[in-house]
């Protein structure tokens, strides 16, 4: 059967994904696309990383094999020449005809390039393609001075490339009184002028080019004001000038300054002709940003699949780093009073310029600009598009909350969310998609929303916000929501950490037998091995619940690339002998084991085999060591700086407190690991407020800080008690240990804990010291089993013939090593071999 | 696949494999992870290798089942494979080879095919 043919004139950004989306959608077209540069499309947005380091090959958009994979024909070097719409053909560079059945142009923009005197002299470059940058590149060893024309957005990207070429002296010259005056106000741009100053570029405004003087090559701007600026170079970045004269040779109607005409779903005044990117004009707009551009592929490629969508214009909210500077700006930006009520917040001091503009009710956010500091961006976004009705304190946006419950607020959020908010942003999934998904009964939980709407499934970031959408959905249905483990326990956690404490059960069979079903699943397992630690405290690997443990701690290591374990002795406090320094180099060496120093004050040794594991604790626990715990969900370190004992600013002896700390709850399992720290002073060196608890000495005893988190998710721990002395210290911390033991779910950390908590720091502290739920007195007790209960698990297991009999990696020649196992050499130690198959993006 | 065409590999006894978790089997250059589902009564071997990044960690897993399919999860990224067909469970891996297992006089030998 024959199919319809599709070419594509353009090979850049939004001409690639418009072929990536339409193959995804349909295998149904010939796809032709002809490129005019010699390369295959390559990121733009980007360019100026070509300067600094990155590759042709790095920016490219897609591998060498994909065009081919996905069945595409990609002619490079080769662009269209003639059009004839009568017959439906184009002609191209290479004599050959093409027949079409869809034309699409993708050809996007060239720079614009204003018509003045001397802009032929040598020394004159745009700014646009790789080509460009490359001539950029050779021209300016050879210069001490440049100036870029035009202090938009490429511009100041081209003041950047030319200063990592090495060229101190660069000059950005305007036209327009302010830098950026498309997106960003006259404060904002004199705060960025300041930034960029600061960094050593030259900002000339207000200043019209007359002509570029010089003989043969350029050696200087004339400006019409009479004065003038010597040069070795120019790069023109005036804006953009849509590539529309193929389409106008042709007869498709184009605007009056420019641009392809289009229509809602991308179409020409000629039905099987369309225009997408820069090059289209709709609305009477050129959408200069990619991603505009992406959604209106999307939209061709959705109509010629015969799927209805339109482009309706786009956001063109931006935000960007500038040679390191946060600039962003959106919705309205530019509206002022008396139509809209502006809040600014300004910080010289630190060049931090934020601007708010809300409606004259003080109901809506309508727009803004963020200079310095654009962290807010996304939650401003999301505040204007969706028209969410705003607090009594509008500046608390920009300003933060200042009240002392911060971290509360998150849990209201995603009801205030609008049903037309994007929650899954690479699926383009909203609210309303996935509330109406759990309202008409087709999902459940995460699992069953992933499957029946795709959201989730691309970089994951979404899932909380999604569970909890499904949660918020199903109870607002009436529906009693319970947080089940999985298919085998009908129960949430907590109800099973009481009934296995009610029960006395003591191993993953009998919870199973006694309140699951069939035979439970890498889930329920580990969760009932935490449980079962939490509660009893008994050595893991015993009565067959080595098999339900996770896979660090069924061997008590954890398990690394290329299937070798590595090996974590406690030092308490980071507190270690010269002899046991020299204890841990010598088993190092003798195993031949990768050491490195941790964040947590200890040393960590990679690559020891399976078989080994038994050999080299042996040596270690001789040598009094043991067990650090780095595999098991539960307290890995006790950070502490030195302290009064040596530091001329210490109050008390940290270390002694973060020793006698580590020995309490060592070996005590949790939810997720915890992590402390004990600073001997408010320099906070041992950075204690990033813990899961922290202590900080005071002239008259401790504070106490809790629910900290480093990680992915940064957040400081809040401050919890002043000035105890060291055993109400200790108490509040059993006491907080083992709420958090008792109602955390699964794999949470105290962080999110707290944040989930309704009532959040306040409700804590009413637990903890005031003993509100009357718990204190029992948990105290259960702490106490804990503790009294530990001891060294790998002592045990090195000592207990039959779980050392696990360790060897055959179970028919177990003095055999796993031979897959590979090392390379790194900086005179080994690492691991590389993942044999490349990591898919 | 006859009797005749299969090689039974003797793995091991009875006693030295893991009750409702994996062992790791050498045979020549190939590594073969046995299950010992006791739980269900059954025993079950695949390759050793997890497909996704080329781990020799199969036997080191987990096992379950997922509604009545028995299955093992890595453990390196918890990518699961059922047990009886190979087939992996969650999302696009290719399917890990299976091997027939059987029990006589104390000892499990897994049956390998010498065309392999």
């Amino acid at each position: 059967m024959k199919q319809p043919k599709v070419i594509v004139i353009g090979n850049g950004m939004v001409g690639y994904k418009f072929c990536e989306k339409l193959r995804a959608k349909s295998q149904a077209f010939d796809i032709l696309v002809f490129g005019e540069e010699p390369r295959r499309a390559y990121d733009r947005v980007h360019l100026s990383e070509y300067f600094s380091g990155k590759t042709a090959e790095d920016l490219s958009l897609s591998t060498e094999t994909w065009y081919e994979e996905q069945n595409i024909t990609l002619l490079l070097a080769n662009p269209v020449i003639n059009i004839d719409r009568e017959i439906k053909v184009v002609y191209a560079a290479d004599g050959m005809e093409y027949s079409y059945d869809v034309l699409v142009f993708a050809t996007g923009s060239g720079a614009f390039v204003p018509s003045i005197p001397g802009i032929e002299k040598e020394g004159v470059f745009v700014y646009r393609t790789l080509e460009d940058l490359d001539l950029i590149s050779s021209y300016a060893q050879k210069s001490a001075t440049a100036a870029v024309i035009g202090g938009g957005l490429l511009g100041l990207e081209a003041a950047k490339a030319l200063i990592d070429l090495g060229i101190e002296n660069t000059s950005i010259v305007e036209f327009a009184p302010r830098l950026m005056p498309r997106q960003i106000d006259a404060a904002g741009s004199d705060m960025l002028q300041s930034k960029l100053t600061a960094l050593g570029l030259q900002i000339h405004l207000n200043k019209n080019t007359s002509s570029i003087e010089g003989e043969g090559a350029i050696g200087a701007l004339a400006f019409s004001d009479g004065t003038s600026l010597p040069v070795d170079m120019l790069v023109i970045s005036a804006g953009i000038k849509p590539r529309d004269e193929l389409a106008k040779a042709c007869g498709i109607e184009t605007g009056p300054r420019g641009g392809i005409l289009v229509d809602q779903n991308m179409q020409t005044n000629d039905a099987s002709v369309f225009a997408i990117g820069e090059c289209a004009l709709y609305d009477g707009m050129i959408y200069g940003l990619i991603a505009p551009g992406y959604e209106m592929a999307e939209v061709l490629a959705s109509n010629l699949c015969a799927m209805s969508k339109t482009f309706t214009g786009f956001d063109m909210s931006t935000k960007l780093k500038l040679i390191g500077i946060d600039v962003a700006s959106f919705g309205d930006n530019f509206i002022s009073e008396p139509d809209c009520r502006t809040i600014i917040f300004e910080n010289k001091h630190k060049g931090i310029y934020k601007r708010i503009n809300i409606s004259n009710d003080g109901q809506y956010l309508l727009g803004g600009v963020l200079i310095g500091d654009a962290a807010d961006y996304n939650m401003l976004l999301q505040t204007a598009n969706n028209k969410m009705v705003l607090s009594e304190n509008p500046e608390e946006l920009i300003l933060g909350s200042r009240g002392e419950k911060d971290g509360a607020a998150s849990g209201t959020g995603i009801t205030a969310l609008p049903d037309a908010a994007l929650i899954c942003s690479c699926e383009g999934i909203s609210k309303g998609d996935i509330c109406a998904a759990v309202a008409d009964g087709s999902c459940e939980n995460l699992d069953d929303i992933k499957k029946c709407t795709k959201a989730g499934t691309g970089c994951g970031g979404c899932v909380p916000m999604i569970k909890d959408l499904v949660t918020y959905t199903l109870k607002s249905q009436g529906k009693y929501v319970k947080n089940v483990i999985c298919e085998h326990f009908n129960y949430s956690r907590q109800e099973l950490f009481d009934l296995i404490h009610i029960h006395q059960l003591k191993s993953y069979d009998e919870v199973l037998d006694a309140f699951g079903k069939n035979d439970g699943c890498e889930v329920c397992k580990p969760l009932v091995s935490s449980l079962l630690a939490s509660l009893w405290n008994e050595m893991i690997l015993k009565k067959g619940n080595d098999v339900a443990q996770d896979s660090n701690d069924r061997f008590l290591a954890n398990i690394q690339k290329g299937g070798s374990y590595s090996v974590v002795p406690r030092i308490p406090g980071g507190e270690i002998t010269p002899d046991k320094l020299i204890v841990i180099g010598e088993v190092a060496k003798k195993y031949n084991l990768y050491t490195k120093i941790t964040g947590g004050q200890r040393i960590d040794m990679f690559g020891a085999h399976l078989n080994d594991l038994p050999l080299i604790w042996e040596e270690l626990i001789a040598a009094g060591f043991e067990s650090g715990h780095a595999y098991g969900k539960g307290l890995r370190t006790v950070k502490s700086c030195v302290g009064s004992t040596w530091c001329r600013f210490g109050l008390h002896d940290s270390v002694s407190f973060a020793i006698r700390i580590e020995e309490r709850y060592r070996g005590i399992r949790a939810p997720h690991k915890f992590k402390s720290a004990v600073s001997g002073c408010i320099r906070e060196c041992a950075e204690a407020q990033s813990k899961d608890f922290g202590i900080i000495a005071t002239e008259k005893g401790w504070n106490l800080y809790v629910c900290g988190n480093g990680g992915s998710k940064p957040q400081h721990a809040l401050l919890f008690a002043t000035d105890l002395d060291s055993k109400t210290c200790i108490r509040y911390i059993d006491r907080f240990l083992m709420f958090y033991i008792r109602t955390a779910d699964p794999l949470t950390r105290t962080a999110t804990w707290l944040n989930k908590m309704e009532g959040g720091i306040d409700y804590l502290r009413n637990v903890i010291i005031n003993d509100s739920l009357g718990m204190a007195a029992q948990w105290e007790y259960e702490i106490e089993n804990l503790i009294s209960a530990y001891q060294c698990e790998w002592k045990e297991a090195v000592e207990n013939p039959a779980i050392r009999k696990r360790f060897s990696h055959f179970v028919n020649a177990p003095e055999e090593k796993d031979p897959t196992i590979e090392f390379v050499e790194m900086r005179g130690q080994k690492k691991t071999a590389d993942w044999t198959i490349s990591n898919q993006v | 696949m006859t009797d005749t065409l299969t090689t039974w590999l003797e793995a091991c006894r009875v006693e030295d494999a893991v009750e409702n978790g994996g062992v790791c089997v050498k045979n020549g250059e190939e590594q073969i992870a046995l299950f010992y589902f006791t739980r269900r009564n059954e025993w079950f071997a695949t390759q050793n290798e997890c497909p996704h990044k080329k781990q020799m960690a199969l036997s080191r897993g987990m096992i379950g089942s997922a509604t009545d399919e028995p299955k093992v999860a890595c453990p390196f990224h918890k990518k699961t494979f059922s047990l009886l067909t190979g087939e992996c469970l969650t999302g696009d891996e290719c399917a890990i080879k299976t091997y027939p297992v059987k029990v006589e006089n104390g000892l499990v030998y897994i049956g390998t095919s010498p065309n392999y």
